[in-house]
C-alpha cells in the first residue's frame, strides 16, 4: 500500500476539522490524495492557491475527460463526470451566456422578495415542531423542507413531490452511498419526471423559472429543451442538499458554543455576518471542488502537468491563517468575510444570493421564536451523513 | 473614494448589493452588476470596502488616495 491518504479525510467530530488540514496547509499545500475510485489526485489546502485556481477557467470541470480522476467508485466516474446532454451549454465558451440567462432568477432584489414566504414557511414548520414537543430533530423538522419548499417554488414544480426530490438528490450527490444500478435507475426517473414537468409548463406556462427559460428558447440559440432539463435538475439538486445541510450544520455550530447564538440573541443585526462566518467555519462540507488541466499550469509553487486532476478544499482554505485572523475561531461579527465556500470567479455558486438569504431568513426566525434553544445532546454526538459530496448532519436534536 | 466595477468580470453573485445596495444594484436581465454611484457618501465606505473585499469575481475596484486597502480577513 502506497503513502498516499485516502481522501475525503475523516473528522474527529463532525463539527471538527480533519487534522490533515492544518498540516497539509503548513508542510505540503499540493497533496497527492487518494480517492474513493483509487484514482490520485491533488489536493489544494491554502487559500491563496484554492483561489487561483477556481478563479482560473483554464481549471476546467471537463472531469468527464479519459485521464482525469474519477471521483467515486461507481462506472460513471461520479456526479462531476456525469455528461449531462443538457448542462453542456453551462461549461467552456457558452457558460457566460447560460449564467446570465439563469442568473436573472437569483438576484440579491429577486431573493429578497422571496423573504416574507420564506419566513412564513420557516414559521409553519417551527409551530410544528412546537406542536410536537421538544427534543425535535432540526434537520427533518425545518432544515431539510424550507430549501425543498424555496427551490419547489421557484421552479414551479409540486412540493408535495419533494419526498422523491431527497432520494433522487442524494443518488446524484453519491460518492459511495449508493450501487451504480441505483444511480442510474434514479437518474433515469428524475429524467421522466423532469420531462414530464417541462411539458407540463410549456403547455401552461406559469410564474417561475423553467418558464421564463421555455419562453427564451424560441429566441435564443443557447437555450434548448435539454439545456432546460439540465439546468433544472442541476438547480433543484444543488438548492436541495447544499442549503438544507447547512442550516443543521449552521445551528449546531451556533448551539455548540452557546456564547455565539447568546450574542445573536442581544444583537440580532449580527445574522448576516453570523452566516457568512459558519460558511467559513463548516468542517463538514463534503468533498470540495475538482479541476481538470490540459496544460501545464503553476500553483502554490509546484509546477502542474497536463492531465492533472485538482481537488480545492475551500473549506481548509477557509481556515487558513494567511488569509484570516485567528482562523481556527469562530467569530459571529468577522467582517470582512471573504470565505470561499460558494466557490470563487466565474463559476462561483449561482444560487449564494438564495442560499444566503435562506440561512439569514431560518435563523432570524429561529432566534425570535426559540430563543432558549440548545443542543440536545453534546456536540462530539452529532453525527455526519457519509458516502455523499455534500456534507451534512444526520440528526441535530434540540430542546427549547 | 472612487468606485468602478467590471461587468464582464461580474459573476452576479448579489452580495454588493446585498452590503451596499445604495451603491450597488443588478440588472434585472441578468444578474450583472449596475454601479448606482461611483462617489458614495462616506458614510457608505465601510460596506463599500467589504462588498469589494468579498465580491467573488474581483469585479469592484476601489482607489482611496491615501488610504490603504485593507486586505482579505
Amino acid at each position: 500500500m502506497s503513502g498516499t491518504p485516502d481522501y475525503p479525510f475523516r473528522n474527529p467530530t463532525a463539527l471538527e476539522p480533519p487534522e490533515e488540514w492544518a498540516s497539509l496547509r503548513e508542510g505540503c499545500p499540493v497533496a497527492p490524495i487518494r480517492l474513493a475510485s483509487g484514482d490520485e489526485a491533488l489536493l489544494l489546502t491554502r487559500y491563496d492557491d484554492v483561489k487561483q485556481v477556481l478563479s482560473d477557467p483554464r481549471f476546467t470541470r471537463h472531469l468527464d475527460a479519459a485521464n482525469a480522476a474519477r471521483t467515486t467508485a461507481n462506472a460513471s466516474g461520479g456526479p462531476f463526470a456525469t455528461r449531462r446532454s443538457g448542462m453542456a451549454a453551462s461549461v467552456g465558451e457558452g457558460h457566460q451566456r447560460w449564467r446570465r440567462l439563469v442568473g436573472r432568477a437569483f438576484t440579491a432584489k429577486r431573493v429578497a422578495a422571496m423573504v416574507p414566504r420564506m419566513a412564513a414557511m420557516s414559521e409553519q414548520l417551527i409551530d410544528a415542531m412546537v406542536a410536537q414537543g421538544p427534543p425535535a430533530d432540526l434537520v427533518s423538522g425545518l432544515g431539510f423542507p424550507l430549501p425543498v419548499w424555496v427551490i419547489c417554488d421557484l421552479l414551479g414544480v409540486p412540493n408535495g413531490d419533494r419526498f422523491r426530490f431527497a432520494y433522487w438528490s442524494d443518488t446524484l450527490m453519491n460518492l459511495s452511498k449508493y450501487e451504480q444500478k441505483e444511480v442510474d435507475a434514479a437518474q433515469a426517473e428524475f429524467n421522466e419526471y423532469f420531462a414530464a414537468h417541462i411539458a407540463a409548463k410549456q403547455a401552461q406556462p406559469g410564474d417561475d423559472l423553467i418558464s421564463d427559460l421555455l419562453a427564451l428558447v424560441e429566441e435564443d440559440d443557447l437555450m434548448t429543451e435539454a439545456v432546460v432539463l439540465g439546468t433544472g435538475q442541476s438547480l433543484l439538486v444543488a438548492g436541495h442538499e447544499t442549503t438544507a445541510n447547512m442550516i443543521g450544520k449552521m445551528v449546531a455550530m451556533l448551539l455548540a458554543d452557546r456564547r455565539q447564538w447568546e450574542r445573536l440573541l442581544a444583537d440580532p443585526s449580527l445574522v448576516r455576518s453570523a452566516v457568512e462566518e459558519t460558511l467559513r467555519f463548516d468542517a463538514n462540507p463534503g468533498f470540495g471542488m475538482p479541476r481538470y488541466i490540459t496544460e501545464e499550469i503553476e500553483v502554490g509553487g509546484t509546477t502542474l502537468p497536463p492531465g492533472t486532476t485538482v481537488v480545492c478544499s475551500m473549506a481548509s482554505a477557509n481556515r487558513d491563517g494567511q488569509a484570516f485572523e485567528d482562523a481556527g475561531d469562530m467569530d459571529v461579527s468577522r467582517s470582512p468575510n471573504a470565505h470561499l465556500s460558494f466557490g470563487a470567479g466565474p463559476y462561483s455558486c449561482v444560487g449564494q444570493a438564495l442560499a444566503r438569504t435562506e440561512l439569514q431568513t431560518v435563523l432570524s426566525v429561529l432566534l425570535r421564536r426559540l430563543p432558549s434553544l440548545e443542543l440536545a445532546v453534546p456536540a462530539r454526538e452529532l453525527a455526519r451523513r457519509e458516502g455523499l459530496l455534500v456534507g451534512g448532519l444526520q440528526q441535530v436534536p434540540v430542546r427549547w | 473614494m472612487r468606485v468602478a466595477v467590471d461587468r464582464d468580470k461580474c459573476c452576479g453573485a448579489g452580495q454588493c448589493v446585498m452590503i451596499a445596495p445604495e451603491v450597488f444594484d443588478q440588472d434585472e436581465d441578468d444578474g450583472i452588476v449596475l454601479l448606482l454611484d461611483d462617489t458614495p457618501q462616506a458614510r457608505l465606505y465601510r460596506a463599500v470596502r467589504e462588498a469589494a473585499s468579498v465580491c467573488p469575481a474581483a469585479a469592484i475596484q476601489l482607489s482611496e488616495p491615501d488610504v490603504v486597502q485593507p486586505g482579505v480577513g
